[in-house]
Order: C-alpha cells, then structure tokens, then sequence
C-alpha cells in the first residue's frame, strides 16, 4: 500500500473526499448567506436552522407520507422558501432601515425559536435517513473506493452553485440582484419592484440552504442540532472569504473543507478549530477577507 | 404642444425627516417642453425631482402625471407611470458591464427609443458595451445614464445636473444630445446650476431658494432677468 | 444608528431621587435572602453583573460581542480549576478568572477590532466557538463533564462561604463592585472619548484619538468583568460546564440586556432578574425554554427594541416634555 507523508493513501484520499464534502456544505451555505447578505444587509443567523429544516422536511415527507429523496429535493426547499417568505414579508422587513445587528438578533431568536420546537418535537438524536437505492453503493475509482453517494453530493453541490452563480452573473434577473445590492432606490425609481425582490432572494437563500439539508441527511442524519453547529463554521468560512464575490464565498467553503479535512488526517485535534485559526490568520493579514473589498 | 401639463405639482410640501424641506413647490410642465429648475446648492432642486419621483416619501400636495395622481403611488409604480430619473450621481452600477446597464430599466411604455437610435445618438456606448460600467468616463457615464432612461419609453425625463464634474467638450456633446431629444418632441425637466448650458435647450425656468419657487419665466426673457439671476445663485 | 445609542444621550444624572432608590434597593438586597432562596439570588446577581459587563461593550461602545459565553465560561473553568485543584482560596480563585478572562478579551479582542458592526460580531461568535471546541477536548475541563465539586472554600481563610448568607454578601459585595467599576468607567474621560467614538468615529480619529486602542481597553474591560461573573458563579454554583461558554450562553446575555434595555445602568439587572426567573419558573414544566427565550428574542427586536428600561426612561422623558 503506498503511502503519502506516511499516511496511506487510501486514507489520505478518503479524507480529502469527506474534506470536499464538508466544503460542498461551506460553499452552499456561505454561497446563501452572501446572498442574502449582499442585497438584505442581513446576517442570517436562521441559515443553519433553514438547513436543519431542510433535512427534516425530506425526513417527515419520506416517514409521513411515502415521498421519497428525488421529490423531496424539490418540495423540502419549496416549502422552506415558503416560510422564509413569510418571514421575510412580516418580520426582516420591518428593521431594514436600522443597525444590521437587528437583522442578526432577529434571525437568532427565529433560529433558536426553530431549534427549540424541534428538539422538543423529536428530541435531541439524529435520525437516520438512508440514501435513494440509485445512489447507494460505492465505486472504485483506482486510488480509492468512493461512496456514490458522497460523489453525487460533491456534483450536486457544484452545480448548485454554479447555477446560482450563473443565475446572479449572467441573467437579467441577476442583474437586478447586482445592482439593488448596489443602489436599492435607484433600481426601484426605474421601475423594479425591489421591495419582492429582497423578499425572493431570502426565499432563495432559505431554499438553497434547505436543499443542502436534504443533501445532508443521509450523510450527517437528521438532528435538530445539525444546523446551529454549522452554521458558526459558516460564519468564520465567511470572515474568511469576505462576503463581497458569490465566487469568493463558493472557492473559500471549497478550500476550507479540504484543509479541514487534511487537518484530520496530520494533526486530528486541531481539526474541529483549525477554520478559525485560518480565519484568525487572515483576520491579522487581510482583514476584508480573501475575497473581499474594504467597506 | 397641447395646453394641458403632462407634470402637474401644486402646493408640494416635502419633509426629511422632521426637517421641512420644500415649501408649497407649484410646477408645470406641457408636453414636448424643456423646462430648467435653477438655483444655488442647496436651494431644493434635486429634493423637488426626489420629491416627484417619490425617493423622498413625506409629501403633501398634488403630482400628478397626464393627470394620474402619483403621491399615492410607491417608488417602482411612479417610474412605471412614464418618469424616467437620471441622479445627479449618475448610478451607473460598477457590478454590471455597460450593456447590463443599458438594459436594466425596465420598458414603461412601447414608445421607447430603439437600440439602433440610441447606439446613434451615443456611438461610444456600443464600442464600450462590455467595458465594466464604471470604468466609462465621466461623461460617457453622463451618455449611459441618459441612454438607458431613452430606451424604456419614459415620457418625461428628469435630469438633474447632467453637466457637473464635464469638461466643455462633453458638455457641448450633452447639450446636442438634449437638442435632438428636443426635436423628437421629448419632455425634460433639467436641473442645473449652469444656466448658460441650460438656456441652450430650456423653453421656461423656475427659480428656486431655500425650497420655495421664487420666480418663473419664459426662455428668451433670461438674458433681461440677469441680474436677478446674479443675485439668487450666488453668481 | 448604531444599536443602543438613541437611549444613551439622556442618562439621567445622579439626583436625589435616583439616590433615594438606589438606597431603597440596596436595603431590599440585603434583606432579600431572608425572604428568597439564596441561591437563586446569587444566580441572578451573577447574571445581572455578566450582563452589566456585555451591556459596556453594547451600550456604551456599540459593539455587538457574540462571543462572551467564553469570558463566562472560561473564567469559571480557570477558577473552579483553581480553587478545587489548587487549593486556592475563593477570591483569590476568582481574581485568577478576572485575570484569565481579560487575556482571552486581549486576544479576541485585538482579532475582532480589525472588523466592524456585523463582522466584529461573528468573529467573536466564531472565536468563542472555537474556545468552546477547545474547551470540549482539554483535559483539565473534564469536557462534557465539567469540573464538578468545586469547593467553597473560606474567605480570605477567614470566612466560611458554605454559609448561603454569608457567600449571598460575598457575591452581593461582588456584584456592587462591579457595578461601581462600570460606572466609574462609564464617567470618566476615558467613558467620554468611548462615547465620542461611539458618536462620531471619523470625528474622533481626526481629532488624533488611537480609536482601536480605546475600543479593546472597552473590551477588555468588558471581558474582564464578565469573567469576575463567571468566576463568582463557579464558587456559587460549585461547577463549571461547558454550557457556560456554549454560543446559547452569549445569546442569552444578549437577551437579558436587549430585554432590559441596551444602553441603561440597570437594564441589565431587569433583564437578568426576569429571565432567570423565568428559567426557575420553566424548569419544572416541559415547556422548552430556549423556544420562549428565541420568542422573546423575536418580539424585543421587532416591537420593543428600547427594553423595559429603555421604554420607562422614554415615558419619563416625554412626562418630562409635555409638562415643560
């Protein structure tokens, strides 16, 4: 068996794999926090709470009422868009003109509203979700065998985010987004109805991070505790990239899972807070981030 | 020209906050006309047009637009009713290229300018139509502030300032652009400081101070109101 | 404008009434634990000076600290350590917590100034965090077990605070120390050039003012006195967990100062007083509490941002106008 830096190889590239996993959910949920972040100047707190919701609509919709993984894909971020519209429209708008910090205690308190009911609901374990029959099984792909489950989570992911990034970048629509994010009144005294735009574009960061729970659930099971945990990783992988590029917020969470997941494999203790020591490094070396611009 | 205004405002009062800013602004403006808000810094030029659009939002008295009251109104529905604002800030958006910008308004109307039109009437835009909209200079910004505006069928623009910051060359090209909107019979409400650009293509003035209307006339009477003038801009 | 300022430009002076019911409150603290549980006291006094201390850095600097669960927390875990490993006595045991605890405010600090508003906040959650993780795997935490045990010790090798009255006056004297500092801190030049900052930050630094070194001496600080909280709360409840320096701690804070009223002397104390007796209240029932703090969390941003004491102080000052 050859080994690499002493490690074998096998071992080295399954870490590197659970690495680009981590990383797809850094990227998807840094991805939907810059979102949200660019256009609504809100910090999301309910992010990780939108991501747990996610995995458990796929969970409640198989147990409940036979749907399985393929729709759920589908009806899980719907109707988490859903009732992040609702918060939108009711709540978030209400303290636009104020201090962002609101807009973060805000989305705390609905985080831990969310969280609270369903650990109450169904307890504090995870639950387990098994992947569709078509993805389950492994490949092997020469240097190492690879789960086609995790392989499909790191393509989807990609696509995810590609598709956002082109949606933002190269459509109409995108370029609406773009320039509210610039000059909200400006957009809307040329006759764009911003004020539903703000409230789609949380919809659609809620829905993005309710897809990468579906995503999740049959990798990290399906825990009422899931997201908050996450959510403060995706914070620091934030601080890191700077939220000023949608492609700066996709390559930091790509980058840190991977170095994540190397640390596991060299120096396993230091792998739970090695994301925020790298972001205490950049904080001392370039404060806007890697990605981003001096505000 | 027909007699009645497509811009009609009487007695508007507008407030920033609990600051009083526009006090009881009468303005009207016919179809096809030029008309030119002049005044010093700080006079309420530019808070009247925010005023009209409904950037700013504390109003009291009558907008109305081919008369379609537009106080009730909420910001995107006022530029979906024909007005079309080009800031003094121009906002031309750094994240777009200068064909996004180009393209972002959205049509208010069918009678809108067509691509081949503007592009003739502003050739540097579809040279520079990939550039990064922000790295035009200052008066092909002007241009692409303007064009954009043209293009979405407003039936009345209004333009504050078009000329600050321009060097002469520039302005002479803004002032042919203005001339030829002009003949295609559109409505412009210009603000401006510099009354010498504006008597080019103004057919009436308005005279503001400290947010009032102090004085309205005709086009050909400005050289005999000179000193006036003079006196109210602080020139 | 920034979080808690618009309440701050009129603190009401020292009169003679505020002195009346500062003497009124001070003779009911010291009768209160012939009437109520002594514990149940103490855990409110800890909080409501843990509060105090995130209310400086909120209120007086405008700095939202998302991260002071590690100030709590850690100084509870250097004390306990001290105290039941090392044999030392309570106060000195707490002091070492002070200490400890404006060291992690340093570090943090310093990291956390280089951003501001919104960044200054998750960089402090996320560096908390990371003590949180930190603190799960060390040995001498005992992780999720904590540090159990911990003994009360003697005062000074005088006084026996296994006596609840007598560690009720320690904390009591503990907590009015506090206060005071905060308030010494609030009125001098030092709380002056922080308000100038807080008021008009590119004023301040034309004027020559080295900005960031006020803004972490205000952290520190801050820290500093949250961990004098945490430190006492060790001795008070004889444990320190990791729930102490858990990111839901650093919400509550918030919570009780939000709910108080950010930017007031005694917003905090309010605050404290009620969700930690609301916590006692829930703790029979089933009812899980993180869903009512989150609701109230909710209702207090959207509707009532001033606090209770905010909200009082607004009455009085419109009472005040109308009859001017």
């Amino acid at each position: 068996m050859s080994t690499i830096f002493g490690i074998p190889a096998p071992a080295l590239y399954g870490q590197i794999l659970i690495g680009l996993i981590n990383g797809s959910f850094y990227a998807m949920l840094s991805l939907g926090l810059a979102v949200i972040f660019g256009l609504l100047r809100v910090i999301n707190f309910t992010h990780g709470a939108q991501y747990m919701l996610g995995a458990f609509a796929a969970y409640l919709l198989l147990t409940y009422a036979g749907i399985g993984y393929w729709p759920a894909l589908i009806l899980a971020p719907l109707s988490v868009g859903a009732v992040a519209i609702v918060i939108e429209r009711f709540m978030l708008r209400r303290l636009y003109g104020l201090d962002p910090l609101y807009g973060l205690l805000l989305t705390f308190g609905l985080a831990l509203i969310l969280e609270g009911a369903f650990r109450y609901w169904f307890g504090a374990a995870g639950k387990p979700y098994s992947p569709p029959a078509q993805l389950t099984g492994a490949v092997n792909l020469g240097f190492m065998f690879m789960p086609i489950y995790r392989g499909w989570v790191v393509g989807a992911s990609l696509f995810v985010c590609l598709g956002t990034w082109l949606l933002i970048e190269k459509t109409r629509l995108g370029a609406y987004l773009r320039a509210a994010t610039e000059n909200a009144t400006l957009v809307q005294a040329f006759g764009v109805n911003v004020p539903l735009l703000l409230t789609l574009t949380y919809g659609l960061g809620a829905a993005l991070a309710a897809l990468a729970g579906v995503l999740a659930a049959p990798i990290y099971q399906v825990s009422p505790l899931m997201g908050s945990n996450l959510i403060i990783i995706v914070f620091a992988v934030v601080v890191v990239g700077g939220m000023g590029s949608i492609l700066g917020a996709i390559v930091t969470g790509y980058v840190l899972g991977v170095l994540e997941g190397l640390t596991k494999v060299f120096y396993p203790e230091a792998s739970s807070i090695v994301i925020f020591v790298i972001m205490a490094i950049v904080l001392l070396v370039r404060p806007a981030g890697l990605f981003g611009q001096e505000e | 020209m027909s007699d009645t205004p497509l811009l009609e405002i009487r007695g508007l009062n507008a407030w920033y906050g609990e600051s009083h800013v526009l006090h009881g602004v009468d303005l009207n403006i016919r179809e096809g006309e030029t008309v030119t808000l002049l005044g010093r810094n700080g006079a309420g030029k530019t808070t009247t047009l925010r005023a009209i659009m409904g950037i700013l939002r504390r109003r009291e008295g009558v907008i109305r637009l081919r008369g379609k009251d537009l106080i009730g109104l909420p910001l995107h529905k006022v530029a979906q009713a024909g007005i079309g604002y080009v800031p003094e800030e121009r906002g031309i958006f750094a994240s777009l290229n200068v064909a996004e910008n180009l393209m972002l308004p959205p049509n208010v109307s069918d009678g809108g300018m067509s691509m081949d039109d503007i592009f003739t009437l502003f050739p540097n835009l579809h040279e520079r139509r990939s550039s990064q909209g922000t790295k035009l200079s200052g008066g092909e910004q002007q241009m692409l502030a303007i064009a954009r505006i043209l293009r979405t069928g407003a039936k009345i623009i209004l333009l504050d300032e078009p000329t600050e910051g321009l060097a002469p060359v520039i302005i002479q090209r803004i002032g042919d652009v203005l001339v030829a909107l002009k003949k295609r019979g559109m409505t412009i409400l210009l603000v401006e400081q510099n009354f010498r650009f504006a008597r080019k293509v103004a057919d009436r003035f308005y005279l503001m101070e400290d947010g009032r209307m102090v004085n309205s006339f005709p086009g050909h009477e400005l050289d005999a109101r000179m000193d006036e003038l003079h006196e109210v801009l602080g020139v | 404008m920034a979080v808690g300022t618009q309440y701050l430009a009129e603190q009401p002076k020292l009169r003679s009434s505020s002195l009346v019911l500062g003497a009124v409150a001070l003779a009911a603290l010291l009768a209160a634990p012939f009437f109520f549980y002594p514990v149940f006291l103490m855990s409110i006094l800890c909080f409501a000076l843990f509060a105090c201390a995130f209310n400086l850095l909120i209120g007086y600097v405008g700095l939202l600290s998302f991260g002071h669960a590690a100030f709590f927390g850690g100084a509870a875990y250097f004390t306990a350590h001290a105290v039941k490993v090392w044999g030392w006595e309570p106060l000195s045991g707490i002091l070492l917590g002070v200490a400890g605890a404006a060291a992690m405010g340093l570090l943090i600090g310093f990291l956390a100034i280089r951003r501001q508003g919104i960044y200054f906040a998750m960089i402090t959650l996320a560096l908390s965090q990371m003590f949180a993780f930190i603190c799960l795997q060390a040995p001498f935490t005992h992780g999720e077990d904590g540090i159990q045990g911990v003994p009360r010790g003697h005062l000074l090798g005088l006084i026996d605070l296994n006596q609840p009255n007598a560690m009720y006056y320690l904390t009591l004297a503990i907590f009015l120390f506090g206060l005071f500092a905060i308030w010494r801190i609030v009125n001098s030049p030092f709380g002056n050039i922080l308000k100038a900052i807080r008021e008009n930050e590119k004023r301040a630094i034309s004027l020559g003012y080295r900005v960031d070194r006020y803004k972490l001496g205000a952290f520190v600080m801050s820290a500093a006195l949250a961990g004098l909280a945490g430190g006492t709360k060790a001795i008070v409840f004889q444990f320190a967990t990791l729930t102490d320096v858990q990111w839901q701690m650093s919400g509550e804070v918030i919570l009780m100062t939000l709910l108080g009223g950010i930017g007031t002397m005694i917003g905090p104390i309010v605050g404290a007083g009620l969700v930690i007796a609301l916590q006692n209240y829930l703790a029979s029932s089933q009812f899980p509490v993180t869903v009512l703090i989150g609701i109230i969390f909710v209702i207090c941003v959207l509707l009532f941002r001033r606090g209770i004491v905010g909200e009082i102080l607004e009455l009085m000052k419109r009472k005040s106008k109308a009859t001017a």
